[in-house]
């Protein structure tokens, strides 16, 4: 489903990915793991179209298509969700009225029919109980004076709503304690499914304690220098990252 | 084809002599004037006005509810380049306890009415539009909220500007009255309809009686040919609310001067406004907000859009007397520039003569938050619709605070259409 190719990008003018290989299937859910500066929030940015990350070389293909070339907004109606390490405030727009546009955009771009506000609302009450959200947050702006917590429940949410093929967790686990923790792993694994695959960025082990996934990657000064099963993550948590990029344990 | 001039009474013709008078002696405001250095008005001095013809066979009822949607049909008033409309109004908005009636047929009908009211608060002295004003004394609203009502539907006074040939000028004139313990809300709306030159000189004179409650809200949208300036003077009496809402979507070249007197204890002013620029619109809004007496409290919020080429100006005058203790001020203006030709300047104007108040204020320029576009492109909503949005949202701050929910609805959602117009 998608095929990373030699990727370069820059985040702003500063070189970062110096050529990712990549290729995640269907179905399988891929942990991508590595230090702080290695890179993971950049391929996220890359992924997603965030504007201030060019890609500079390499190719990124998504179910076939040349996902670099591709707006944000299409890739987002095409399937690819970012969860976001750092949800965005923004006062004025509401919760509800922001997902039902996003879903409606998706359904649209499918040749699907639109929802109106009745149904829409019936669906989301029913995510909404899966990550434990309170509906009255919902009623609020995009994550205005929320906590860290329901930021990440709410993305998590909006994965639930929006059903993407592809999901892009961004450190969705940081900073969250134990029980939201298990809140948010339990509704990504209800997303779990033969037609859905997932890139799971992470600083920690702990997450992929609850999302168990098919592949381990280690990125480190923007090359994935090793790869291999779930078991990979717990050595890494026993012996650090040192080992892989060369410095000293 | 000048409208035809009634008789008035003996004081209303002493008003209108005056207001020759003195506009013949300011002559129209220049940039030399400290109030006037960021607005031009020489475009105006130099065109020759003519009044607009009152007639207004080709404008259809769905037509006029299409200009001024959305309309409040209970009590609509319309006036026509400045002449009352009786057959596009809605007269049951004469039903006694609402006491909403054209000027012209005040005057008419009980000469000594307006007596020492009309004419008390407006400034001809020393503001030429307002004497020009004065001058063409004629037409406009006269709204008297009898005590102890509450009106649940707003009066819709709407001036409909349809401009000929020759550049053509209206002067509205509205008085507003909100008796002891009243609640009412007044929209007073500005719209035009065809093509040509025009301009609206409309002075709005208000008192809100001890413990009334009055939202008042100045709504313009008329097309970029006409100028527009406008001149509010308010005056609120002991524990009495007034929110006014200066909201400018249209027009070429706007002042709109507000001034608000707190002269009761207790009392408190609350100004919102909003205001859209595109392609050279230049949109000027001063205001002053006067603490006269102890414990009053005013709340000033303006919120300014600005793309392509256009110009704003904010200025906000905060008087607190010697002995107003315990005032409460606080003034924000904000301002999204959408283009890097637009520009905006917002001044304070702080005159604090009490020492134990609270007062403060503080503005703010920015841009379209990039961050806020992405998150929004990352969920497929496309990027001219988050735009939208998040400018939506930027003024929805202010828009929050009109009392009714489909107007706030249409004026964000013509802000927008608007903004896209410009552009399209």
């Amino acid at each position: 489903m998608l095929e990373i190719k030699g990727l370069h990008a820059n985040a702003g003018d500063v070189p970062i990915l110096e050529g990712i290989d990549l290729s995640v299937g269907a179905g399988e859910v891929h942990a991508l793991m590595g230090p702080n500066g290695s890179g993971k929030s950049t391929l996220a940015g890359a992924l997603a179209g965030k504007p201030s990350v060019t890609v500079t070389q390499g190719s990124v293909l998504y179910d076939g298509k040349d996902l670099i070339e591709m707006p944000p907004e299409e890739r987002a109606r095409e399937g690819v969700f970012l969860a976001f390490q750092y949800p965005v405030e923004i006062p004025g727009v509401s919760n509800l009225y922001f997902l039902k546009a996003a879903l409606n955009a998706r359904l649209k771009h499918q040749d699907l029919p639109e929802l109106d506000a009745i149904d829409f609302l019936q669906l989301a009450r029913e995510k909404m109980k899966l990550v434990e959200m309170d509906e009255a947050l919902m009623h609020r702006s995009i994550n205005e004076g929320f906590s860290g917590g329901e930021k990440k429940r709410n993305e998590v949410l909006q994965m639930t709503v929006l059903e993407p093929r592809l999901a892009i967790l961004d450190e969705t686990d940081s900073g969250l304690d134990i029980d939201a923790l298990r809140i948010v792993a339990s509704g990504v694994n209800s997303m779990r499914n033969p037609e859905r695959a997932m890139l799971v960025i992470t600083h920690y082990q702990r997450l992929l304690e609850y999302i168990v996934p098919d592949v381990v990657h280690v990125l480190a000064d923007g090359r994935i220098v090793k790869s291999g099963g779930k078991e990979l993550a717990l050595e890494l948590e026993a012996r650090g990252y040192g080992w892989l990029t060369g410095e000293a344990e | 084809m000048s409208a035809p001039v009634q008789s008035l009474p003996g004081w209303a013709e002493d008003l209108r002599r005056e207001g020759a008078e003195r506009l013949q002696e300011l002559g129209l405001p220049t940039t030399k004037l400290e109030a006037w250095r960021y607005t031009s008005v020489a475009s105006i001095a130099k065109t020759a006005w003519t009044p607009g013809d009152p007639r207004h066979d080709d404008v259809t009822r769905p037509e006029l509810e299409r200009l001024c949607f959305p309309v409040f049909a209970c009590h609509l008033f319309v006036f026509t380049n400045g002449v009352f409309a009786a057959d596009l109004s809605t007269l049951r908005a004469n039903a006694p306890q609402v006491g909403v009636r054209p000027l012209s047929r005040v005057l008419a009908e009980e000469p000594e009415a307006l007596r020492g009211v009309l004419g008390a608060q407006a400034d001809a002295k020393t503001r030429a539009f307002t004497a020009w004003n004065q001058r063409e004394l004629g037409d406009g609203a006269v709204v008297r909220i009898p005590e102890g009502t509450d009106l649940e539907e707003p009066i819709h006074l709407v001036f409909l500007s349809e401009p000929g040939s020759e550049p053509t000028v209206s002067h509205p004139r509205i008085l507003i009255q909100a008796g002891a313990g009243s609640r009412a809300s007044v929209v007073e709306d500005y719209v035009s309809f065809g093509e040509g030159e025009f301009l609206t000189n409309a002075v709005t004179e208000i008192s809100v009686a001890p413990n009334a409650e009055l939202e008042h809200v100045r709504l313009q949208r008329e097309a970029s040919t006409g100028s527009h300036i406008s001149a509010l003077h308010a005056d609120l009496e002991r524990d009495s609310r007034l929110a006014c809402h200066a909201i400018t979507l249209g027009g070429g070249l706007v002042r709109n001067d507000a001034e608000v007197t707190l002269l009761g204890e207790g009392a408190s002013a609350h100004l919102y406004g909003v205001f859209l620029g595109t392609g050279r619109r230049h949109i000027d809004n001063h205001t002053t907000i006067d603490h006269a007496v102890p414990h009053t409290t005013s709340e000033e919020l303006y919120k300014g859009v600005l793309d392509d080429q256009s110009r704003g100006v904010f200025h906000g005058r905060i008087i607190v007397r010697p002995d107003a203790q315990k005032t409460d001020a606080r003034q924000s203006s904000k301002n999204l520039l959408l283009s890097r030709g637009a520009e905006i300047d917002t001044k304070p104007q702080l005159e604090i003569r009490a020492d134990d108040v609270k007062c403060s204020h503080g503005s703010t320029i920015g841009q379209i938050d990039p961050d806020a576009l992405f998150y929004l492109r990352a969920r497929g909503i496309d990027e001219r619709d988050a735009r939208a949005l998040l400018t939506r949202a930027f003024v929805s701050e202010a828009t929050a605070e009109l009392r009714f929910e489909p107007l706030r609805e249409r004026v964000e959602e013509q802000l927008v259409e608007l903004l896209e117009e410009a552009h399209s």
